[in-house]
């Protein structure tokens, strides 16, 4: 079997690439696509440690964060076509009109 | 309560009260008949008028029901010595103060219930035909109603003077009194005695009203000291604690009987409070009879009277009492010698004969002076009304002439002027006799009324305090003079104008109460002679003063007073009537007595040297506190210079240097740090969206780095 160290340094990793891809890029889609990817670390832990202690809690709680990055993704995507009308680009950085 | 006793022992006592609502209830009638009248006229088409018959009616038969309630109290006073008091009221009743409205019926306020009503009826009767001839009345109906509520209010207030139980009802009859003496003095307030425009009379109304609030200041110091040292303000309480007074405390004592004796010389016209009763002439002549003559001046002397255990216990209030009383007697008998107007030297004469009866009040002489009071009240009254009658004569003659055929009315004719008279008996024959009978009772002449009196005052003056007794002496010689010259200057000689030589007698309604007072003044003082056994009203006295001392007929003093008034009459005679006056001749005795005569024609310049010292001193005062003191002191001053200044001042510096420079400055301070803080901040703020998610991170890094590091 697998030792649960491997699955938390692949999470790890995952999620940091994913904060990465927040911080970094500069189209919206990339950028929700990394937050997907650093919801899917987060559940790959759950599911991980769910394993370990032998009890579903974790996998419960995965089925809620999928639920809730549908909805969210829904939401973003809704926002992102919004912007899109008025502005014509997805650019995350001409999107700075709120700055002091 | 009212109307309840008239019990098998025939006591009216319980009547009393009405004394005071009878003539109330006359007055409110003549107040609002006229109103009442005029209603139905409106209402019902009537044409009723409420004349001039209708209210000196209602008021006459106001005054003589007083008059048969008083002889009602008078029957039962006569089995009932004692007298009675009658409550009909609570009044005041604050703390230990307890006074009740009661009405107090006893020998002494029965003779003087006695003497207002009846003197007060037929003098009511005599207005009725006096205020319509009087040249001012013009038909002015509503004026003439007014006169008569105002003399129906005068009998009212005169009555709760005199049958109050407590000094402080007394003080509220002596206060109504007081107005309606104002009040009827200035009658014609706005025109002069021949209908001309002025402020004369009013002013005499305000000089009389102004004089009697000093002698009430007095009348007041007096009632709270008897209040605050005795506890009570009723007589019989009063009178129980003045002996124990006497004893502890004999300066109070004289205080309160010398404060008293101010409110006298305020009512009854004494020195120094005298000068309002000759300008009181300017009201209509019953009014000066009634109130000026026999009745509101004598209050003092019932006040004194009233006060008997009081003013007996004290020697030196007895002596001021007298002494002032004497003085006045004498000083005012000068002044009348020296008089042209009919009425003023009858008026100097009552203040004269005022002080006949303070100085006998005072020497404790209390029933020779209420019998002076009495038989003052009919002499006085009676030669009051005379010159009424006269005055009503010079100006029917003037009115004859006016309409005749003498055109020229331009010159200033003045019925009340001695030196326009002359001559009178002929025309005026009922008047001339009763005023003949009214002089030789005021001169003291055997047997009429005065002769008794009067005589009785300078006997016990010469038993008790002989200085007393030579100053009225002297007095009394001047009285004859005086009346002498008048009755010489008016009804005998030539008509010195032809208003005179044309003058008519008056009409029935004004002769009749002439001649009843003619009847009293001549036969008045048979109800005390001199005799053993007829001391009748010494007796009827006795029973409310206690034992009074009585005295004989002292052949000296009575022949010297008598003589003396008979070298008076004559003297007059050989000044006035053996050289009858021709028209603009001066007094005879202008060249003789030269400036002596001077004074006495100016009544000693009192009223000058009161306008000089006490008036313009007053008025200096006063604009010395307004000018000076209020305006100069206060308002510039203190005011403007010192308050608004440094307030001004104060305001300033809190605006300037506090409020600009400190306040402002702070907070401009605290406003730029602000300003500078959040333009450094706000650059913070930079929109990127990967800023706030590094930020976002950095922060969620840092607290779970301190929860797992630092706070395990």
């Amino acid at each position: 079997m697998i030792p649960v160290t491997y699955y938390i340094i692949f999470s790890a990793v995952l999620f940091s690439l994913g904060t990465l891809g927040v911080l970094i890029r500069r189209n919206s889609l990339v950028i929700f696509m990394s937050i997907e990817l650093m919801l899917n670390a987060a559940n790959l832990s759950f599911v991980a440690f769910s394993r370990i202690h032998e009890s579903f809690s974790g996998q419960i709680f995965v089925f809620f964060i999928m639920a809730v990055a549908a909805a969210e993704v829904a939401v973003g995507l809704a926002l992102i076509v919004t912007i899109y009308r008025s502005r014509h680009t997805i650019d995350i950085d001409g999107m700075s009109s709120l700055k002091g | 309560m009212l109307f309840s006793e008239t019990t098998s022992s025939g006591q009216f006592f319980g009547l009393v009260p009405w004394i005071v609502f009878a003539p109330i209830i006359g007055l409110l009638i003549n107040i609002f008949a006229p109103y009442l009248v005029r209603w139905l006229n409106q209402t019902f088409k009537t044409e009723l008028v409420w004349s001039e018959t209708a209210t000196g009616l209602v008021a006459s038969l106001a005054a003589g029901a007083t008059f048969v309630i008083a002889t009602l109290q008078l029957i039962s006073l006569g089995q009932h010595h004692e007298g009675a008091i009658i409550p009909v009221a609570e009044w005041i009743h604050v703390g230990p103060l307890a006074l009740d409205w009661n009405f107090r019926v006893d020998s002494l306020s029965t003779t003087m219930m006695l003497v207002v009503s009846g003197v007060g009826t037929l003098i009511h009767i005599y207005a009725i035909g006096y205020m319509h001839e009087d040249v001012r009345f013009k038909n002015d109906v509503g004026r003439y109603n007014r006169f008569f509520v105002f003399l129906n209010l005068f009998i009212a207030a005169m009555m709760i003077l005199v049958s109050g139980d407590s000094y402080l009802m007394l003080f509220v009859g002596w206060e109504g009194v007081g107005l309606a003496s104002f009040l009827l003095i200035g009658f014609w307030y706005d025109m002069d005695t021949l209908g001309r425009p002025s402020w004369a009379n009013s002013n005499a109304a305000k000089k009389a009203f102004i004089t009697n609030r000093v002698g009430d200041f007095g009348f007041l110091i007096a009632g709270f000291l008897i209040f605050s040292y005795m506890g009570s303000f009723q007589f019989d309480t009063v009178f129980a604690a003045a002996p124990e007074l006497a004893h502890a405390h004999p300066e109070i004592l004289l205080l309160i009987t010398v404060f008293m004796l101010i409110g006298v010389a305020g009512k009854s016209a004494q020195i120094p409070l005298y000068v309002w009763l000759p300008d009181a002439m300017a009201g209509p002549t019953p009014v000066s009879a009634l109130i000026h003559a026999a009745t509101m001046v004598t209050a003092g002397v019932y006040l004194v009277t009233r006060s008997a255990p009081i003013f007996s216990l004290s020697h030196d209030a007895q002596y001021i009492v007298a002494t002032v009383g004497a003085v006045t007697a004498l000083f005012a008998a000068t002044i009348a010698v020296g008089q042209y107007d009919i009425k003023k030297v009858l008026a100097y004469s009552t203040i004269s004969q005022l002080g006949f009866m303070v100085a006998a009040v005072g020497m404790g002489a209390y029933v020779a002076g209420m019998f002076h009071l009495v038989t003052h009240a009919f002499f006085k009254a009676l030669l009051f009304l005379s010159a009424g009658s006269v005055i009503l004569g010079l100006e029917r003659g003037h009115h004859h002439l006016a309409h005749g055929h003498h055109a020229d009315h331009a010159e200033v004719f003045d019925p009340g002027d001695m030196r326009n008279m002359g001559g009178l008996r002929k025309q005026m024959p009922v008047t001339f006799w009763v005023y003949m009978i009214g002089t030789l009772a005021l001169a003291g002449i055997f047997p009429f009324a005065g002769f008794w009196s009067k005589d009785e005052i300078l006997l016990d003056a010469s038993r008790h305090f002989p200085h007393v007794y030579w100053i009225l002496t002297a007095a009394a010689f001047l009285t004859a003079f005086y009346m002498g010259r008048q009755v010489w200057m008016v009804f005998f000689g030539e008509a010195r104008h032809e208003a005179a030589a044309h003058a008519q007698e008056s009409p029935l309604i004004v002769t009749i109460p002439l001649m009843i007072l003619a009847a009293l003044s001549a036969l008045g003082g048979f109800m005390n002679l001199p005799f053993a056994g007829f001391h009748n009203f010494a007796h009827w006295l006795e029973h409310t003063l206690g034992e009074i001392e009585v005295l004989g007929l002292d052949f000296a003093v009575a022949g010297i007073s008598t003589l003396l008034a008979l070298v008076a009459s004559a003297f007059s005679w050989f000044l006035y009537l053996r050289k009858p006056l021709t028209s603009g001749q001066p007094d005879p005795l202008k060249k003789p007595l030269g400036l002596l005569f001077v004074g006495m024609e100016n009544k000693w310049f009192i009223d000058e040297a009161y306008q000089h010292f006490i008036l313009n001193a007053y008025a200096n005062l006063s604009k010395f506190l307004a000018q000076t003191i209020d305006w100069d002191f206060w308002h510039e001053w203190f005011h403007n210079s010192v308050i608004a200044k440094n307030f001004v001042g104060l305001t300033r510096f809190l605006a300037d240097p506090v409020d600009l420079g400190v306040v402002d400055n702070l907070s401009k301070v605290l406003a730029d740090w602000v300003q500078e803080t959040s333009q450094t901040l706000r650059e913070m703020q930079t929109g990127y969206v990967r800023h706030y998610a590094l930020s976002v991170l950095v922060g969620v890094v840092a607290i779970l780095g301190y929860l797992l590091l630092v706070s395990r």
